[in-house]
């Protein structure tokens, strides 16, 4: 695992691909939060970082499929997965490496980011002036969301060989794991059917976390849904059916 | 460390690429496997490595089976695919060492043993660029090294040599030559020669089947004795026949024929007489070098008409 694990980093940092992810995500979250006038904090007058929990998952939903897109299709396509396939390692160790390895890289997306916290902090009146655990819960709910996100791009990877398929498949399921059910929710006026079928959804629980309070609920959500993608991307490996 | 391969067979939907094979090889052989594409040679070899499973049958690999202890048959076994699939873009180095450390080389030997496989497969002049910018040649000798770097005791190697040049050919062949000491190598190819140069023993597999399986010596001998003789004026097939020794004759053209005889007995003389016997003047008299690719196809047409 962590051989694979770090060959995919080495892989992020040799091909543009890290840094690729890293700047774009950086440069449309800056913009968004303190140049665009609709988004900007600065015009928004209060010292908050919504816009970036608000925006950074659909910032995700484009940005992890393009990350995951490569991890199994291009392996598959070169015939290099069979090859690691006959090595002695196993396919869940091959899966746990990738996720791992695009989830850490999200994360370094993430890291800068902390300058905004820092910057609305002293912003505040008086300084200091800002919702701390709403914070970091919400940071915890974007790490946590953005894992999923990796799971499912790699999952919709060991479907499909071909990359560009993989990534709008990856980011239809994002999609619709993040917002879809939260849209479909909508259309029941049932309020118990409507109630379940938001919380199946990514959004939900995010949101649930963003409040500042851990619920158990939500991170046996987060967890429950990232393993069942993974061992089905594992299961997927080792049927061979492609 | 030897593999036996039991009663395999390999069906992928309707199609079955192999029917039944059995076969081992034994510790420290190196046997060719020959067959012409499509024949089932490479699924037979994915299924050794553990890649496939089989749908009947069963492979060990030094009395473990390939199914249930498939971490321990890919520990000892090196295997260069069809393909030779590589990262292009890592380098020599680098990727050395990323299929060191699957295999659990520990770091303090790693740097070595993968200098020692640059060493081995005469990758020195090339070890610092990438995979992706080296020439076919280098590629095939990265596909050996990566086979070779936890020194296994049995190495399968689907068609090594395909796509290079002669040049490339003969090194890559002296290559596994040296390397395949005191190791039990399944050898694949459908280049007849090379199978000569390197093999003890040859398994023929035609359509999934294995047709022969034998020493090379012995599988040479199966195709008898061929003679090319002609003669200035045509004459009629069953007068050659009644010659001493001759047990077929095919017209090639008129006067011209192919004669079949018995491997014991060089019946040149006995043509020389029969020419002049009846008068005739002998203008070709030659011997047919009896060739693994004669062989080969007598072998491979077999099962194709049985079908």
């Amino acid at each position: 695992m962590v051989q694979i694990f770090l060959k995919e980093i080495n892989g992020f940092l040799d091909s543009l691909i890290g840094y690729a992810v890293v700047g774009v995500f950086l440069i449309v979250m800056g913009l968004l939060m303190w140049v665009f006038p609709e988004t900007s904090v600065l015009d928004y007058g209060f010292a908050d970082m919504e816009t970036l929990f608000s925006l950074g998952p659909f910032v995700f939903i484009f940005l992890v499929p393009a990350i995951t897109m490569r991890s199994f299709a291009e392996e598959r396509k070169m015939g290099t997965l069979e090859w690691l396939l006959t090595k002695p390692i196993t396919e869940g160790n091959i899966v746990m490496g990738k996720f791992l390895a695009s989830t850490c890289l999200l994360i370094v997306a993430l890291v800068p980011t902390l300058t905004y916290y820092y910057t609305l902090y002293q912003l505040g009146n008086p300084a200091g002036n800002i919702d701390t655990s709403g914070v970091i819960g919400s940071y915890l709910g974007l790490v946590l969301l953005g894992a999923v996100f990796c799971a499912l791009g790699i999952l919709a990877s060991t479907l499909v060989a071909n990359q560009i398929v993989s990534f709008m498949l990856a980011a239809l399921l994002c999609f619709v794991f993040y917002s879809g059910f939260d849209s479909a929710s909508l259309l029941f006026s049932d309020g118990n059917l409507s109630m379940g079928i938001k919380q199946m959804g990514l959004r939900y629980h995010f949101e649930s976390m963003s409040r500042g309070l851990i619920d158990s609920r939500d991170l046996i959500y987060f967890f429950g849904l990232g393993s069942v993608l993974l061992l089905s991307a594992k299961t997927v490996l080792s049927s061979r059916s492609w | 460390m030897s593999i036996h391969v039991t009663r395999l067979t390999k069906e992928y939907g309707k199609q079955r690429a192999v029917n039944d094979a059995s076969f081992t090889v034994r510790e420290g052989e190196i046997v060719g496997f020959l067959g012409p594409n499509g024949a089932g040679k490479s699924t037979t070899m994915k299924i050794i490595t553990g890649y496939l499973p089989p749908t009947k049958g069963s492979v060990t690999v030094n009395g473990k089976d390939v199914v249930a202890d498939p971490m321990f048959v890919k520990r000892c076994t090196g295997y260069l695919g069809e393909h030779n699939p590589l990262y292009l873009d890592m380098y020599v180095h680098e990727y050395l060492g990323f299929v060191a450390s699957i295999y659990g080389i520990p770091a303090a030997r790693k740097k070595q043993r993968v200098d020692e496989m640059i060493g081995l497969c005469g990758l020195s002049v090339e070890q610092n660029k990438k995979i992706g910018m080296l020439s076919k040649g280098y590629r095939q000798r990265i596909g050996l090294a990566q086979a070779l770097i936890h020194d296994p005791q049995v190495l399968v190697l689907d068609e090594p040599t395909s796509g290079l040049d002669p040049n490339q050919l003969v090194e890559i062949r002296k290559l596994i030559k040296a390397v395949s000491v005191n190791k039990t190598v399944l050898f694949s190819s459908h280049i007849l020669q090379e199978i000569e140069a390197l093999c003890d023993r040859v398994i023929v597999i035609n359509q999934g089947i294995i047709v022969a399986d034998d020493r090379l010596e012995n599988l040479m001998r199966k195709g008898g004795r061929h003679l090319i003789v002609e003669f200035a004026d045509d004459i009629s097939e069953d007068m050659l026949l009644a010659a001493d020794g001759v047990q077929g004759v095919t017209r090639l053209a008129p006067g011209k024929f192919r004669i079949s005889a018995g491997l014991d007995q060089d019946i040149r003389p006995a043509l020389v007489r029969f020419s002049a016997q009846h008068n005739l003047s002998l203008v070709e008299l030659k011997q047919e070098e009896n060739s693994l690719e004669s062989v080969f196809s007598m072998l491979t047409r077999a099962t194709d008409n049985a079908e």
